[in-house]
């Protein structure tokens, strides 16, 4: 009997707790609320944790949504700072400073017993629009094209549609997998499959395509040579002040390089 | 006098709970209908039942291809997954003797214990590239995910249809060998059939699982919104429309997305019914006699 009443009071608490922990949410001071781009997140995330740990009074906030929600709500003045994978264009600019945190390059991978190492922009889109269908038509083996794209909403499907596709559509029977490591899986053990990986994915047990002859690299890339690329923006209502501005300036500063170099995110030299 | 407070606290506390948990059950419904509803307004509740094209970036939000999927990827799991699973469940109960049963139990146990995404990891590294060299196409297909789902339901309907063929008491089995039956007679006339409504509820149970497995389905089943023709075809099931949409997706993608969950929703009840009235079928069979 003792027991069962113990358990009751136990579950009663829990109940309260999971209640209380709903209800009040943390009351912050200083507050920066960080939103766009799920490509630019990963990056922001580790930035953000880096600066609170010497401006630990500070709470900044990061959420996805995708570039043209970064756009809105910073334009809307609803979020401090937003995160753009792709150029703004003339209207978006208005009233709007940009800060390059770097470029990002996409690429196209491939199984590495394919033969084919060098496509260019248009057979890449005729490919994924299911124009060509059998790697016999760009130079390799006889074998149908399988193609594994990312899901709706993914930031690296969406610079690959801005990119390569433009407003033709990705073919409707492409294999579609929810992470870039499936992408790779996927590509790894597929020897006709194609697919597209962030640059800062790339690794040894998938092979990278040469894109009109340029091959991806980090030079490539931040010269502009390499077609398949996107800058990551941070996007502020007109000027920056106050907290908003030291994080900004903190952002350029060395600490903060060092992270976005690990994170494979390329300083453009153009 | 004591002891009757304390009794009518319990019995309170306890009424207060199976309260809490359906209060849970109304306040999930209610605000997945609400999420939806937009999308229904908007869009039109039969054009997204029977609409044919996914394509949310142009607008268009058919989730027809999708129930295909689902029902199809859970009726093949069933039937790979249903004949084994009561079959190993007959043998525990019936035939195995202690030692056996003792090694065979915690093994299926630990079957039930595997994550999904290590079932979905296994799928997308060794069947993905059998099926793929064996039968063509992708390898990312209905039936790969089927094969994924019916090792992950079989501890569901092996347990529970255990449980069933043991509760069928030793008369009946003393009477059916003491009428001169063989025992494999009497496992298929008299001790199965006894036991079928509690098989049934196994195999609902099972589909239920089927049918709302998202991760492992995710990684194998290809997610192609387009009705799969054949069962090396990949597709896509309704759960993992949502689970492949939802962090991004905003404005109207977010509620078709709740919708889909609506949909899933009825679909559930909707074979739920239909077992139901199959269950009372069988039950009244068996009280009737007619063995």
């Amino acid at each position: 009997m003792k027991k069962s009443r113990m358990i009751l009071i136990i579950i009663l608490i829990a109940i309260i707790m999971a209640l209380g922990i709903l209800s009040f949410g943390p009351g912050a001071s200083q507050r920066i609320d960080i939103v766009g781009s799920t490509s630019v997140q990963p990056v922001a995330e580790k930035l953000v944790e880096e600066y609170k740990i010497s401006h630990p009074d500070v709470k900044i906030n990061v959420q996805g949504g995708g570039s043209s929600l970064g756009i809105k709500t910073v334009h809307d003045g609803i979020a401090d700072i937003g995160m753009s994978s792709k150029e703004l264009d003339s209207s978006g600019k208005e009233g709007i400073s940009e800060y390059e945190i770097g470029r990002d390059g996409i690429v196209v991978a491939v199984n590495v017993k394919n033969n084919v190492s060098d496509l260019t922009k248009s057979q890449l889109k005729d490919i994924f629009s299911g124009k060509i269908t059998n790697w016999r038509e760009v130079g390799g083996n006889d074998g149908e094209i399988h193609i594994v794209c990312r899901e709706a909403g993914s930031g690296t499907l969406n610079a690959f549609e801005d990119i390569v596709m433009g407003d033709t559509k990705i073919k409707r029977d492409a294999i579609v997998q929810s992470s870039t490591e499936a992408v790779k899986q996927s590509v790894k053990q597929d020897e006709n499959a194609i697919g597209f990986v962030s640059f800062a994915h790339v690794s040894d047990d998938v092979k990278t395509l040469n894109i009109g002859g340029v091959t991806p690299g980090n030079e490539t890339i931040a010269d502009g040579s390499y077609e398949l690329q996107r800058p990551f923006l941070f996007l502020v209502k007109g000027n920056p002040s106050g907290e908003l501005k030291k994080f900004i300036d903190w952002t350029g500063g060395s600490e903060a390089q060092k992270i976005i170099e690990e994170e494979k995110i390329i300083k453009s030299t153009e | 006098m004591k002891k009757s407070l304390y009794e009518l606290l319990i019995e309170n506390a306890l009424f207060l709970t199976a309260l809490l948990s359906c209060f849970i059950i109304l306040i999930i419904s209610a605000f997945i209908f609400i999420e939806g509803l937009p999308a229904i307004q908007e869009y039109g509740f039969f054009k997204f039942l029977l609409g044919n094209l996914w394509s949310p970036n142009d607008g268009e939000f058919g989730v027809f291809s999708m129930i295909a999927g689902s029902l199809y990827v859970t009726f093949l799991a069933l039937l790979i997954s249903t004949p084994l699973s009561v079959l190993c469940a007959t043998f525990m109960a019936e035939v195995a003797g202690e030692k056996v049963r003792n090694i065979l139990k915690p093994i299926i146990q630990t079957l039930s214990g595997i994550p999904s995404v290590v079932y979905g990891f296994f799928g997308l590294v060794v069947l993905v590239p059998f099926i793929m060299s064996h039968f063509g196409g992708s390898g990312f297909s209905v039936i790969t995910a089927a094969l994924i789902l019916s090792v992950m339901i079989l501890p569901t309907i092996i347990s529970v249809s255990y449980d069933s063929l043991r509760a069928v008491p030793g008369e009946y089995r003393e009477a059916s060998l003491g009428l001169g039956a063989t025992g494999w007679q009497t496992i298929r006339r008299v001790v199965i059939p006894s036991a079928l409504p509690g098989i049934i509820t196994a195999i609902i149970l099972g589909m239920g699982r089927a049918v709302g497995e998202t991760l492992a389905v995710i990684m194998v089943v290809g997610n192609v919104s387009k009705i799969p023709y054949s069962i090396f075809e990949p597709a896509r099931t309704l759960t993992s429309n949502i689970a492949l949409e939802m962090s991004y997706a905003t404005g109207i993608h977010y509620h078709a997305l709740f919708t889909t969950a609506v949909i899933l929703f009825i679909l559930i009840m909707l074979l739920l019914v239909v077992v139901k009235c199959i269950q009372r079928r069988f039950s009244l069979d068996i009280s009737g006699g007619s063995l």
